[in-house]
């Protein structure tokens, strides 16, 4: 039961190891920050799961209703997606520079290119 | 009255001064923009210092929104006293500039290269005044995006892989971070550090409490390069332009360190954090590693600033040392060394800047005879060395003197040997340096060299001078380190 009802948990885990897996293992670079983004992913839903209460509806006081939903995670989540995006952007440029400068976005190459240079 | 603002002007005024510059589209413009931002903020910064040097706390609602609800900046005698070192670090750096960059950045990209500093400046500093978890990680991205920029613009095309390294690294560490301001949330409902810190002891269930001190710690341990995460800062350092390095260097990482401290003393409450985990034990460790470890490999290094990079790794390690000793010594130590590390490696990677300049290569074996043709420069960077060792009348001498002291007091001669044995390692790298400037006959072509540009000198040979300066009149430097101790350890109760 308690496994079950904290699916939202398991889920945000799964999100976050699965990324960080993706980061570590992979060598391609836009693969790597393909996983970095599932990790912070993960992050939004950490936050916005436990926001969210059964039954409640958006805090705006009215007759008939008595439960809320916090709002404050949506908004906190809100900067940390524009965060996200905007490493992503910078990431995504980093690498077309990097595929200027040595021809290749594979890791190994890159570190190969050093070595030999 | 703006006198009242000035917690938020400090933030401010370099945030608006970034899209001006795009807006101006000029290197030159930006530059003296730069200037004025870059002076301002210390002057900010130096009355923020005074207002709170009696002890008071100068509590500021953003908006008017009170604390918990809106965001609060808080300065204490802790966060004053690390913002005077980012404005001393940035005014310096604001000087010195144009002339490195000239060489090392292409002339189209220099407005967004002040762009880049006006916005890490802005999210340092922001840091360092934020009161609230949530804002402080904004702050830290915002500083930390701009630095990724500010690596990538180096003439190496290294400093591309160096900077994408660093973005990786260090988002997780943000992301760690944030997972860990996250479950704070969860177990207290608020994001105030001081009204967390209040209700964190009324949290009954404290698993989710550690798990998110473990979270914080790693993460921002990440971004402090704490030996062994620091793996992406000797890359970062050795291909950044020279400005960037040296501001990085004297800022970055000890920003970070005042946000482990915040958390540490400020939110967990010291003595909590260290029973219930073995922090002190984890810390120790990893700091005698990084003293030992990342010294002995600056030893081996053949540029000049990949070497003082990994001297900047074993430096750190210093500094949580201090934290680790966890006494109102050892902090004091800790604190004190931030500031003066943060002057020496400011003022070495200064002049190393000067040499890139004229020189081009950083390699020790292109620099044989240095010493004769550029005098001031290497004569300064000397002086500076002899700080990283800890010569007496160096500002190095008076951070190694009191973590000496706090390891006495803990009664453990084995850390005071440690921390006087890895002096000698520091020893050793300064000292190849030393060789190769002053005991090799210069070549041809370093003879034709000549001495760096007076603008770069100045800032540099300041920053130097204050690293001696300080190493004889410790009042404002300790003062200031004792009473921020002081503090940490009042919240600490």
């Amino acid at each position: 039961m308690t496994f079950a009802s904290h699916y939202g948990y398991w889920a945000t885990i799964f999100l976050a190891i699965t990324g960080l897996y993706i980061v570590i293992a992979r060598g391609n670079l836009i693969k790597k920050l393909v996983g970095l983004s599932i990790f912070q992913t993960s992050v939004y839903l950490l936050y916005i799961a436990p926001g969210k209460l059964i039954g409640g509806t958006a805090p705006i006081i009215a007759a008939g209703f008595q439960v809320y939903s916090n709002p404050l995670p949506h908004v906190l989540i809100l900067t940390a997606i524009v965060v996200g995006i905007a490493t992503l952007a910078l990431g995504l440029a980093l690498v077309v520079r990097i595929r200027e400068a040595y021809g290749s976005i594979e890791e190994d190459e890159i570190l190969a290119a050093e070595r030999d240079a | 009255m703006i006198s009242s603002h000035l917690p938020i002007l400090l933030v401010v005024v370099p945030l608006i001064a970034a899209p001006v510059m795009v807006i101006l589209r000029s290197g030159t413009a930006a530059w003296i923009l730069a200037i004025a931002v870059s002076w301002t903020a210390l002057a900010i910064a130096g009355v923020l210092f005074a207002q709170v040097a009696g002890g008071g706390t100068i509590s500021y609602f953003l908006g008017s929104w009170p604390a918990p609800w809106g965001i609060e900046y808080r300065v204490d005698r802790v966060n004053a006293y690390l913002a005077l070192l980012v404005g001393v670090i940035a005014a310096a750096v604001s000087i010195y500039s144009p002339r490195s960059i000239l060489s090392e950045v292409e002339p189209g990209r220099r407005y967004l290269f002040y762009t880049m500093y006006a916005l890490c400046l802005s999210g340092l500093l922001g840091i360092a005044v934020t009161g609230d978890a949530f804002n402080l990680f904004v702050f830290l991205e915002i500083s930390s995006l701009s630095s990724y920029v500010l690596i990538a613009l180096g003439r190496d095309r290294r400093a591309l892989v160096a900077a994408y390294q660093y973005l990786v690294m260090g988002t997780i560490g943000a992301t760690f971070y944030v997972i860990g301001v996250g479950m704070l949330y969860l177990a207290t409902g608020t994001l105030n550090l001081s009204d967390m810190a209040e209700r964190l002891p009324r949290v009954t269930e404290p698993r989710a409490v550690l798990a998110a001190l473990a979270f914080i710690t790693v993460g921002v341990s990440l971004k402090l390069a704490l030996f062994p995460l620091h793996l992406w800062l000797p890359n970062a350092y050795a291909y950044a332009p020279s400005a960037v390095t040296a501001f990085l260097a004297a800022t970055a990482t000890k920003v970070s360190v005042y946000v482990l401290l915040r958390y540490y003393y400020s939110v967990f409450g010291g003595g909590a954090v260290f029973l219930a985990l073995p922090m002190a034990e984890i810390l120790l460790v990893f700091s005698l590693a990084a003293m030992f470890i990342a010294s002995t490999v600056a030893i081996f290094q053949d540029d000049v600033k990949r070497m003082f990079a990994y001297s900047s790794v074993a430096q750190i390690g210093y500094i949580t040392l201090g934290v680790a000793l966890a006494s109102a010594t050892g902090l004091t130590a800790g604190l004190v060394h931030v500031f003066n590390h943060a002057l020496t490696k400011g003022a070495l990677f200064l002049l190393l800047g000067g040499i890139a300049l004229r020189a081009g290569a950083m390699r020790l074996g292109s620099l044989g005879g240095i010493g004769r043709v550029m005098p001031l420069t290497c004569f300064g960077i000397v002086v500076g060395g002899l700080s990283l060792i800890g010569i007496p009348a160096t500002v190095g001498f008076v951070s190694k003197w009191y973590l000496v002291q706090a390891a006495l007091e803990r009664g453990s001669l084995s850390i005071a040997f440690a921390v006087v044995a890895s002096s000698l390692l520091a020893l050793v790298y300064v000292w190849r340096f030393v060789e190769v400037a002053y005991f090799r006959e210069p070549d041809a072509k370093v003879a034709a060299l000549r001495e760096a540009p007076v603008s770069m000198l100045v800032p540099a040979w300041a920053l130097v001078a204050a690293c001696v300066y300080f190493g004889i009149d410790t009042d404002l430097t300790l003062g200031g380190a004792a009473a921020a101790a002081e503090q940490l350890l009042l919240g600490a109760k």
